[in-house]
């Protein structure tokens, strides 16, 4: 098993666009992904559940892999949300 | 057994099963079924699901074309919530665990998680749940599109229920087996109303929570004359209204007697009676009834229920058909009065947020020439057939008019050039069915040769009601003094000018209605075929002295109310049984 935690940096936060792209890169993993926010633990691969997190910019939601690739799910994951930030801009950068 | 009141639209009586049609558009009714149709209801869920994944991937395919990157990422993220197996198992649980249909489960868990988005404080977020709604609707489309397939594929008779009846779903009927029609919206000039009465079953409207309350399968009494639908009745309702049918049913064989008969006023008046047909086999109706022509050929029926718009060939073969049937009695046909329909919204990104006001009738014609002008050309080549008349509908000023005429002399002016015959003189007319078009009458009346008075349309705009709304539907009435003031401007600037006029709304079609009608100076009404008979004896039995008198004391009252409780009873003491 592996975790961490990550905190959403893009402005417009886990919105549906970001979700997916969570959601398919997670799929592309074997191992089982739970994603919680503190208050409830939902299916990573999930989208309707991923969505419904509804995790705005600067909420910080733990992830958890249980399988045999869990470590590389982990990095990668949070690699999208941390660095890459879905490819979207921070709050400081948006621009109206 | 639990009976509902309503009100009557359509006449007649029938005792059936019935079938129910939800829509899409409303809220599913909670509706239970039998723990053994379980597996079958998910399999339905299953199906509408990968139904639904077919339809959206082959709309992302062609948005690839079109290249936009936003509508791209919508689809797509529509197309994970339809693969999502959480999503899936939670509906197919639903059914399970209570027993209720694909619709039902379907609807509710989606529904749920809407409100569970449209709570969230970040409004990037909450909008979300706009993409919610829209998969719930993706996936009851696909379960009641099968559910429509099913319809038209009728083995029994059925009486159809449904919350409202959209004209592409009465289309869809096969005609053979429905023998009445209830919904809970709607009012005496709702769609539902005016398809009931063309084909002559009966119907009743705006009994609220009808389709809440009755089951598919369930024996229900439509009873059209009384505006009163019975679910379940026990035996002795059942014997009471089988006599009720057969003493209906005899009113109708009397009134056939009279088929051959002129419509002539008692003082030797002649009046033109014709009829309304909005699918061309009704045309037949119009002279089983005895009616003298068709006064308004609705061409709607061409574009409804297809993917793809009818071709010059299509129309020309639907009235060819029906020109050739009536030879040297009239036929006019309105040109395509579209809007505020699936035809035209769905072609939209988003629907016209006020579409009775918006792109809809001879507007979408003027500016879709292409569809126009097919349809023009067709009416042309079929002019030479018989005695064919065009009329535009909406029409709201001189422009619009003079507009239309121009592309008829356009498609006029290609028929010559390519040596193909029509009718150089075939008469232009206009729908009178705005204030505006009523108020400007005697400028219209230079450039039409006849009118025809709309009293539907007219009777909405005029009072600003939306007739299908059962919130404010009895406001709705063609008695009210300023609908009958407007009318009467329409027959002395006709009268002036000297061009044709005829009523060819339901107002004409109302027993009580004709009298005053004819009292203010119409000598050409169109009305529903199975009405024919009964207006035709109303015509016989009166005087034109009696008209006029009833004409002047109606267009002097101040209130809808007293204005229809004083013609009702004056067409009362003439046609007793109509009432």
């Amino acid at each position: 098993m592996s975790k961490a935690t990550v905190e959403i940096k893009n402005a417009d936060g886990l919105h549906m666009r970001p979700a997916m792209l969570f959601v398919d890169l997670a799929s592309q993993f074997d191992s089982d992904i739970t994603v919680s926010n503190g208050q409830s633990s939902v299916d990573g691969k999930s989208i309707m559940q991923m969505s419904m997190l509804a995790a705005t910019c600067g909420t910080k939601l733990s992830i958890q892999a249980e399988g045999p690739d869990a470590h590389k799910a982990i990095d990668t994951l949070r690699h999208l949300v941390e660095v890459q930030m879905f490819n979207e801009p921070a709050p400081a950068r948006r621009t109206q | 057994m639990e009976i509902k009141k309503g009100i009557a639209v359509s006449p007649g009586i029938s005792i059936t099963k019935s079938l129910i049609i939800d829509s899409e558009d409303y809220r599913i009714p909670r509706r239970e079924i039998d723990p053994s149709q379980r597996m079958m209801e998910v399999q339905r869920v299953r199906n509408a699901f990968n139904d639904a994944i077919r339809e959206l991937t082959e709309l992302e395919g062609a948005q690839d074309q079109a290249g936009g990157g936003r509508i791209k990422d919508i689809f797509a993220v529509h197309l994970r919530f339809l693969r999502d197996k959480t999503l899936r198992k939670k509906i197919t649980v639903m059914v399970h665990s209570e027993s209720v249909t694909a619709e039902y489960a379907v609807s509710t868990v989606l529904r749920e998680i809407e409100s569970h988005f449209a709570n969230i404080k970040d409004t990037y977020i909450s909008e979300r749940a706009a993409d919610i709604y829209d998969i719930e609707k993706r996936l009851l489309r696909q379960l009641l599109g099968h559910k429509r397939a099913d319809m038209e594929r009728l083995t029994e008779e059925v009486a159809v229920i449904a919350r409202e009846l959209s004209p592409t779903q009465t289309a869809g009927l096969d005609r053979r087996f429905v023998k009445a029609l209830a919904t809970d919206a709607g009012g005496r000039t709702s769609h539902t109303a005016i398809v009931a009465r063309s084909l002559g079953i009966p119907a009743v409207v705006a009994l609220e929570d009808l389709t809440e309350i009755v089951h598919s399968g369930q024996t229900v009494i439509i009873d059209g004359n009384r505006g009163i639908v019975i679910v379940e009745p026990d035996q002795e309702t059942v014997g009471q209204y089988e006599q009720y049918a057969r003493e209906y049913n005899e009113l109708g064989q009397r009134l056939d007697a009279i088929r051959e008969k002129p419509a002539v006023t008692r003082d030797g008046v002649r009046v033109i009676l014709l009829g309304n047909i909005e699918f061309p086999d009704e045309a037949e109706i119009i002279l089983q009834k005895g009616g003298a022509g068709i006064g308004l050929y609705r061409t709607e029926f061409l574009y409804l229920n297809r993917p793809t718009e009818p071709t010059e060939q299509e129309h020309y073969q639907a009235y060819a058909e029906t020109v050739r049937v009536f030879k040297h009695r009239p036929v006019v046909i309105r040109t395509v009065d579209l809007g505020a329909d699936k035809f035209t919204q769905s072609k939209r990104f988003a629907p016209e947020p006020n579409p009775f006001l918006g792109l809809r009738s001879i507007r979408f014609c003027l500016q879709n020439l292409t569809l126009f002008k097919t349809q023009l050309r067709a009416i042309m080549r079929a002019s030479v057939l018989g005695q064919l008349e065009v009329m535009f509908p909406l029409i709201t000023n001189i422009q619009e008019l003079m507009q239309a005429k121009m592309i008829l002399r356009d498609v006029m002016e290609d028929l010559d050039e390519e040596s193909i015959k029509y009718n150089r003189d075939i008469k232009i007319g206009i729908m009178i069915e705005t204030p505006s078009a009523a108020l400007t009458a005697s400028t219209l009346a230079r450039e039409a040769d006849f009118f025809s008075i709309g009293t539907n349309d007219l009777t909405q705009y005029t009072l600003a009601v939306d007739r299908g709304n059962e919130l404010v539907s009895t406001l709705y009435s063609a008695a009210d003094p300023a609908v009958l003031r407007l009318v009467s401007m329409v027959v002395q600037d006709a009268r002036k000018a000297q061009i044709g006029l005829a009523v060819c709304g339901e107002m004409a079609s109302e027993p009580e209605y004709i009298m005053v009608l004819l009292g203010i100076g119409i000598r050409t009404v169109s009305v529903t075929p199975p009405m024919i008979p009964e207006i035709k004896q109303i015509i016989r039995s009166v005087t034109m002295k009696e008209c006029n008198s009833l004409a002047r004391k109606v267009l002097g009252m101040n209130s809808e109310r007293q204005i229809s409780s004083y013609m009702r009873n004056a067409a009362r003491k003439v046609l007793p049984e109509a009432f």
